[in-house]
């Protein structure tokens, strides 16, 4: 019945072209798989981007002959961390002082210079102690007339450019592809099973590799262009520099990816509804995200809380991205996070094959 | 006429419940078979063990001469399937749809808009699928099953769930697709729909079938009286009771109605009195074929 001219596509280009359509077209799955992490890179990236230490407002009581007469680069320095404004009152100073409107009131009695501050920023009582002690010792150094013995010299280890969006880029990245691999694996293994549409496909001579082999490709599809929006915005929005072999993030995204998949494929052969597949799949990957450190750094977490994200594996792909895509190292360092993913993927897709069933009874 | 669809000894349980129990048919290529039977009677369990669908637990199929189980690729292009739920992909529009199952089969996309044409949804073409009425749903479902052209379908209640009207609609649909001398087999639990459209009727209950054969036949082995209706006024109950082999008599507001077992001799005797305005005769239905196979009232 089918003609020469009629124009034919393979089973495989059909499927995928199907269910890139139902995804596209689903406005909840793009605002979760897409839209939503953007967001809240826009949050991360933006917002708490600001990390330099603001300026310490300090209010000069009077003269200050130790600061009036700072040689031109300790100046420089000094104003680097102090904001400061001039006033003649002293009382007026420390009520401010002591409001909060400033951190401290600065005033020399003779050869003392005399701080008062407040203890309640304590960040910033540290440095005004600490800097203005330096700057004590500097001039008593300099009055001497003898040359310093020891200097110090301070080197960052990381790349200068290290900020913020660095270390949130590719955690977020993490997060959303684990969130649209599962939700849509979940979502489409339970539909399809309601629908009976899985039984449908059984019927029609298309092998069951055709059908996952299109449900993955379309699922990558949407990964990499959330790598790619991701990059994108990180990098014309907050300057996201990516370190020599970023590349290394493909890989690791495609075994994420299908670890992930096989994740949501356990949720949807687990649950009986659609919705409670996606509830599950959002059960397993939210908190993991949060102890993965995909919103946060793990650094300052308890040791247990660190050795117990070792048996997650997004904090696997978290750390393979960080290493590749702005910690600077080599390609090689993704090797072991990509093991560790893959075996993931092979062991639960294992355990969601075991509970799969054809319908829901 | 060679087979098209052979099983004997069928049966299926599911724990204590015997679904399909010791089912043996055989369909011929080209008939228009009925499974007719009320909710639960294994009517789709058995559909699914001949669509290769589930294995059974004893028996043999075989479908177009090919064992149906394990699923068997030389049989998938030959056999097109509509299952009771509507199968769709979920967001596509009507003609996205049945042209991705025309892709399945490796058929071309333009034999799937005449299809889309031939079950009437070309204005609905670019609707997606969730917005589709019930019976347009229907519609698209068996032109999916048919885009293929294959020499065997099978529909699972087709008509379900949809309102008399739209189901009547579909008949005409449905008694179309078996002219150019497709099989085809379809359940149902309308009594009305088997007899008005199947070749022949497996009445089906409690995983068995009781019987197999064409409505007439049915019917007609069916020891049922028949019930004639004369217009009020033309004669009292009196007068009919009074007719020979008048086994029971009825009054009410539309009229007599006379129950008989001999319904040729009681014409003749309402003609003779000159009683024939309005009369209508009731022979049996499936209704009451099933009545008697299974000594319940048939409840859908």
């Amino acid at each position: 019945m089918s003609r020469p001219t009629s124009s034919r596509r393979s089973p495989f280009w059909a499927l995928s072209v199907a269910i890139l359509r139902g995804f596209l077209r689903d406005k909840a799955s793009v605002f979760f798989a897409v839209i939503f992490p953007l967001m809240f890179l826009v949050l991360f990236g933006g917002l708490f981007s600001s990390q330099d230490q603001s300026k310490v407002d300090m209010i000069q009581v009077g003269s200050v002959p130790l600061i009036e007469q700072l040689p031109e680069g300790a100046k420089e320095a000094f104003e680097d961390t102090f904001e400061v404004t001039r006033s003649d009152d002293l009382d007026e100073a420390l009520e401010q002082v002591r409001k909060g409107d400033a951190d401290v009131a600065l005033e020399q009695r003779g050869d003392e210079v005399v701080a008062h501050y407040t203890q309640t920023e304590q960040v910033k009582a540290a440095v005004t102690q600490g800097t203005l002690r330096a700057f004590v010792d500097g001039t008593n150094v300099a009055v001497s007339g003898s040359p310093p013995k020891f200097s110090l010299v301070t080197e960052q280890v990381e790349d200068d450019s290290l900020t913020t969006i660095q270390f949130v880029t590719p955690g977020l990245l993490g997060w959303a592809i684990a969130m649209s691999a599962a939700f849509g694996a979940a979502a489409t293994l339970q539909g399809w099973r309601q629908s009976k549409l899985l039984r449908r496909l059984q019927l029609a001579p298309v092998g069951t590799g055709t059908v996952v082999a299109a449900r993955i490709t379309v699922t990558l599809a949407v990964a990499l262009v959330q790598f790619a929006l991701f990059i994108g915005l990180g990098a014309v929005a907050f300057g996201l520099q990516l370190s020599g072999s970023w590349w290394m993030a493909l890989p690791l995204i495609i075994v994420g990816t299908l670890c992930f998949m096989a994740l949501g494929l356990f949720a949807g052969a687990v649950a009986t509804t659609v919705e409670g597949a996606v509830n599950l799949a959002n059960f397993l990957v939210l908190p993991m995200a949060f102890l993965s450190g995909s919103f946060f750094p793990l650094d300052a977490a308890p040791t247990w809380l660190q050795r117990f994200s070792d048996i997650l594996p997004l904090k696997h792909l978290n750390e393979g991205m960080l290493d590749v895509m702005v910690r600077g190292q080599g390609p090689g360092a993704a090797v072991v996070p990509l093991l560790i993913l893959a075996a993931f993927a092979l062991v639960i897709t294992a355990l969601a094959a075991k509970l799969f069933r054809w319908e829901t009874t | 006429m060679t087979t098209a669809i052979h099983v004997t000894g069928l049966t299926k349980r599911y724990g204590d419940l015997v679904a399909v129990d010791d089912v043996s048919l055989d369909v011929a290529e080209g008939e228009f078979v009925g499974v007719l039977g009320p909710n639960g009677a294994g009517k789709t369990t058995l559909l699914e063990m001949v669509e290769g669908l589930r294995r059974p637990d004893a028996g043999v199929v075989e479908v177009l001469g090919e064992p149906v189980w394990p699923r068997n690729p030389r049989l998938q292009p030959r056999i097109g399937v509509q299952l009771q739920a509507s199968s769709f992909f979920e967001r596509l529009t009507a003609r996205e749809q049945i042209r991705t199952f025309a892709s399945l089969y490796g058929v071309g996309q333009a034999t799937a808009d005449e299809w889309l044409e031939r079950v009437g949804l070309t204005d609905k073409a670019e609707t997606r699928v969730e917005d589709l009425s019930g019976g347009q749903a229907q519609r698209l479902s068996i032109a999916c099953a048919l885009v293929h052209d294959p020499e065997l379908v099978f529909l699972d209640e087709p008509t379900a769930a949809l309102d008399p009207q739209a189901r009547r609609n579909l008949w005409d649909l449905l008694s179309s697709i078996n002219d150019s001398g497709r099989t085809v087999v379809l359940t149902t639990h309308y009594m009305d729909e088997a007899e008005v459209l199947c070749d022949r009727v497996a009445v089906m209950d409690h995983g068995r079938i009781l019987q197999f054969d064409t409505p007439a036949a049915l019917v007609r082995g069916l020891d049922a009286p028949a019930r004639i209706r004369v217009a009020p006024g033309s004669l009292t109950a009196e007068q009919a009771t009074a007719i020979p082999g008048v086994a029971e008599t009825r009054e009410d507001v539309d009229g007599v109605v006379l129950v008989t077992r001999d319904p040729a001799g009681v014409i003749g005797a309402l003609a003779a009195g000159n009683h024939l305005d309005g009369v209508t005769v009731q022979t049996g239905t499936l209704e009451d074929v099933f009545l008697s196979l299974t000594g319940r009232e048939y409840r859908a």
